[in-house]
């Protein structure tokens, strides 16, 4: 009796987060005077953008690493790969499936590399997995910023800084805009304006979430679920835990680089040096509003969370604007939403974590 | 250490095992950063640049950042780890700043009631945080990261909407929410640098700054040797020996928290001091991470730090994010000094999250 009453209100617990954030935007649509043709438009651009990155949070979480901040190395890797088939002249699916394929090893790469940090760093692989980014980020710079075109033989001189060497500050991908989302050109017609609808997108999306779940039914899944439990117990019953740790790190680092691919083929030019590095945090912020916990998600929460997460983000800054004048306050105000959400999920985390060790 | 003695004595040491030896004293990474200076300065010497001028920078930037980085002694101190929650107390400092700026005062009433404020903020703000920590153990690098990253990002929209309304704090257009920076000039701009300023062989000394963070430095080291500070250190070093003392070891976290966040209230009013501008909205969002890199590279670990970690990391550290821009720009186009503090900061924080504890 009293262990089902604790599940309703779980239940309820779980499920007030992603319903506040709902009536946080029907609250802010009604205010904005949204029209449903600009929302719809703007949901379906950046939610085939976002989902991607945001589902490959998902392993992690399995496994019991936690939230992956790690994930901006993914996203540097997809960049990368888009920055050398811009380089190369491919142009349409050609440059979106060979960036996919070269994006692979890159992550595989930098994947390792951050598994080996977690495996180091055990109990606090959050706040590791978000200074590897930082210094990624500047080990990034280092490459980009100075050693292409000086010490990197670099042939597109359009591409450089006037300086002579180190990449533009943007890059325009429109070799690879829309490579996916208009493989199949999907038009509706919504107020007498037509609104794209990347299908393919879709349901490639479709298809991650599709492996998602495939993957959590396989035996790996299950050692990583175990692993996710209880760590110690895993271990003494024989489940390679370093190593599954390692490929958990992995395969998240790879749907993180597909999915910087999804983001740059949408938006269609790359910030050389910002693209990336705040990935980690919207993807992070987009899950969690969905009620799911720094330990437990699922693939429909990372699609919901998406979904609201974005709403979010296109309408407060007009709700801003509508209530206070101030479109400023609006942006600051997601930006503090994010951040929020953020910090609430990690003190619920360690807070439990904390009980239960006193227990 | 007497461990190894007995083994020394029975061979002598080969050179290059002292040498070794001596490397482990100091700390690969330590000696890493302080060679990487050493070949800067170098190089600004063997390319004739303005050798005093470099150092006055040095040391101007050593007294200015210095009492943030003192602020996190207290909390590896208390064993809350490396406190990414600077930034709490930091607007703290900020808000008093804001609200001295705001009626006018200027001088050192204003100096030193904009810290007195950042002080009497802090004590609640670094008493509830301590709270929170207390209840989110193991995890108090990420929860005081996010938790900073939230108050920075929650005081934008303060600042904007804050009922300020001295002209020259907020925009000229509109007559509301105040500005990215607040220029100190006529308020208390390089007051406490210009005290008892000299100059010796062309190198000035901001004598008052320093003094300041030295008179700090020293009263953080005397405080760790009174019953309270004692009682602090040893809850972190051994709680469960402590609780059986009669100390609870969750009153001295909190006490520990509290202490760094008041400190980094006082810190960043001395480093606006010194700056001459108040810098608000997202500027200090990320200011906890050099701190916390200067105290690493001083050879502090996550859970042990001492005085001259302080010191030995500020110094390398604001010596080389000071030296390396003008030094580099020689050398190359583009802001490289940015890039190394990126590579340099965050490799040292990675190195002392993934390091075995002995």
């Amino acid at each position: 009796m009293a262990a089902k009453r604790t599940t309703l209100r779980d239940r309820l617990a779980h499920a007030a987060v992603p319903l506040l954030f709902a009536l946080l935007c029907v609250f802010g649509i009604l205010v904005a005077h949204i029209s449903p043709e600009f929302l719809v438009r703007e949901m379906l651009a950046r939610f085939s953008r976002n989902a991607v990155l945001v589902t490959a949070l998902l392993i992690p979480i399995l496994a019991g690493l936690g939230l992956n901040f790690g994930i901006v190395l993914g996203a540097m890797a997809g960049q990368i790969a888009a920055i050398l088939v811009t380089y190369w002249g491919f142009s349409g699916i050609a440059a979106f499936g060979l960036a996919a394929v070269v994006a692979v090893p890159l992550a595989v790469l930098f994947g390792i590399g951050t598994g080996l940090l977690f495996n180091r760093a055990k109990g606090r692989e959050m706040v590791t997995g978000l200074i590897a980014g930082f210094f990624a980020n500047g080990a990034y710079q280092l490459i980009f910023l100075f050693a292409i075109g000086s010490l990197i033989p670099w042939h597109a001189k359009a591409m450089l800084l006037p300086q002579g060497f180190g990449l533009r500050n943007t890059i325009d991908l429109y070799n690879m805009q829309y490579a996916i989302d208009d493989l199949v050109k999907v038009r509706i017609t919504l107020q007498g304006s037509q609104i794209r609808v990347p299908a393919v997108s879709i349901a490639l999306i479709a298809l991650v979430c599709a492996f998602n779940l495939f993957f959590q039914r396989t035996r790996l899944g299950q050692e990583l679920r175990a692993m996710g439990q209880d760590p110690h117990v895993a271990a003494a019953s024989g489940i390679p835990v370093d190593r599954n740790r390692l490929i958990a790190t992995v395969l998240s680092t790879v749907f993180a680089a597909w999915g910087q691919l999804f983001f740059l083929q949408n938006i269609g030019t790359l910030n050389t040096y910002s693209s990336h590095e705040q990935v980690g945090m919207f993807a992070i912020a987009a899950l969690l509003v969905s009620g799911a916990t720094v330990s437990r998600a699922t693939v429909w929460q990372a699609l919901i969370g998406t979904l609201l997460f974005h709403t979010l983000f296109v309408v407060s800054p007009l709700a801003g604007k509508a209530l206070a004048g101030d479109a400023q306050i609006g942006e600051f105000f997601r930006v503090f939403v994010a951040y929020a959400v953020i910090t609430v999920a990690l003190v619920l985390h360690a807070w439990q974590q904390a009980r239960r060790a006193r227990i | 250490m007497s461990e190894i003695r007995p083994q020394a004595e029975e061979a002598p040491p080969t050179l290059l095992a002292k040498v070794l030896e001596q490397v482990r004293e100091i700390g690969f990474p330590r000696l890493m950063i302080g060679l990487f200076l050493l070949l800067l300065l170098g190089t600004a010497w063997g390319t004739h640049m303005d050798m005093p001028g470099l150092i006055t920078d040095c040391v101007l930037r050593i007294a200015r950042n210095g009492v943030l980085v003192l602020a996190l002694l207290p909390a590896i101190q208390g064993g809350v780890g490396l406190n990414f929650g600077l930034p709490l107390g930091i607007i703290c400092g900020l808000l008093g700043c804001v609200i001295t700026l705001n009626a006018n005062l200027g001088g050192w009433g204003g100096l030193g009631l904009s810290a007195l404020i950042g002080v009497g903020l802090a004590t609640p703000v670094g008493m509830a945080y301590g709270w929170l920590l207390n209840r989110t153990r193991g995890q108090e690098m990420m929860v005081g990261t996010y938790l900073g990253f939230s108050i920075v990002s929650g005081m934008s929209i303060f600042w904007t909407m804050a009922p300020f309304h001295n002209p020259q704090l907020v925009w000229a257009i509109g007559g509301h929410g105040l500005r990215t920076t607040l220029t100190l000039t006529n308020a208390y701009d390089r007051l406490l640098d210009k005290l008892g300023a000299f100059s010796i062989a062309g190198v000035t000394i901001p004598t008052g700054t320093l003094a300041l963070f030295a008179l700090l430095c020293i009263l953080v080291g005397l405080f760790f040797r009174t019953r309270a500070g004692l009682t602090i250190s040893a809850a972190r070093s051994n709680p469960r020996f402590a609780r059986a003392a009669g100390i609870s070891d969750a009153r001295t976290r909190i006490q520990a928290t509290t202490f760094s966040t008041v400190l980094a209230a006082i810190g960043i009013v001395i480093f606006c001091q010194s700056f001459g501008f108040v810098q608000l909205y997202t500027a200090p969002l990320l200011m906890a991470f050099p701190a916390v890199a200067c105290l690493l590279i001083g050879g502090a670990a996550v859970n042990r730090a001492t005085l001259s970690h302080v010191i030995v990391g500020t110094v390398l550290f604001q010596s080389i994010l000071t030296v390396a821009l003008p030094v580099t720009s020689q050398v190359i186009q583009g802001d490289f000094s940015e890039t190394a503090r990126l590579i340099i900061q965050n490799g040292m924080i990675l190195y002392a999250l993934t390091r075995r504890e002995r």
